[in-house]
């Protein structure tokens, strides 16, 4: 019994870890992700330097942010682990399908609205934490 | 899929906490689970079995 009650608590601790891990490396993802845009603008304008240093940072905490993920993936149950990758496959085609339809709207003559990367981050966000919410209310 | 974890569980006066606990998954998986909205890995149904010290064609039945 002790046994077991133990392997519960490091799965409940090895998932808590996980996602603290994974807050952690989003958050800085984020932080990096702004140093790269605003950094150019406002923090070292016209140092090309400066600004490949930034692109670098964020490829590095990206990979971090990713491996993460995975980490985040492992110390997770199978039927969390099912929501998870469903959200992620729901996310994907998304991201593919409203991404590209987007792009070409973009383009359109009587559109006055520029198509930018961050809209898809924004969708893919929103939709992986709503496909997130109505994979739980299904299984409960 | 049924099953019969709902009241296996009863009889041995698990609550589903303590089941998730011995099964080493979350409570609402065995939530999940005891309502046949999921099925679980044959890993995790041979672990049901073997708390339950039955067959697992005896908890698990197809529809």
């Amino acid at each position: 019994m002790k046994n077991q009650e133990s392997a519960a608590v490091s799965r409940c601790s090895a998932l808590a870890h996980s996602t603290r891990q994974l807050a952690l490396w989003t958050g800085g993802w984020l932080a990096t992700t702004a140093l790269m845009t605003f950094g150019a603008r406002h923090l070292w304008a016209g140092s090309e330097a400066f600004s490949l240093l930034s692109i670098l940072l964020n490829l590095a905490v990206g990979a971090g942010m990713i491996l993460a993920v995975v980490r985040h993936l492992r110390a997770q149950d199978e039927m969390e682990r099912k929501l998870f990758l469903d959200a992620a496959a729901v996310t994907l085609g998304a991201g593919l399908v409203a991404g590209t339809a987007w792009q070409f709207y973009g383009k359109l003559a009587f559109v006055s609205l520029e198509p930018q990367i961050s809209h898809l981050i924004m969708l893919m966000g929103l939709t992986f934490l709503l496909s997130l919410v109505v994979g739980h209310r299904r299984l409960q | 899929m049924n099953n019969h974890l709902k009241e296996l569980r009863a009889e041995r006066q698990l609550t589903q906490a303590q089941l998730a606990e011995q099964l080493g998954v979350s409570r609402q998986t065995v939530v999940a689970i005891e309502k046949g909205k999921y099925d679980p890995s044959l890993p995790l149904a041979f672990r049901i079995a073997r708390v339950f010290g039955l067959p697992i064609e005896q908890i698990f039945m197809e529809d």
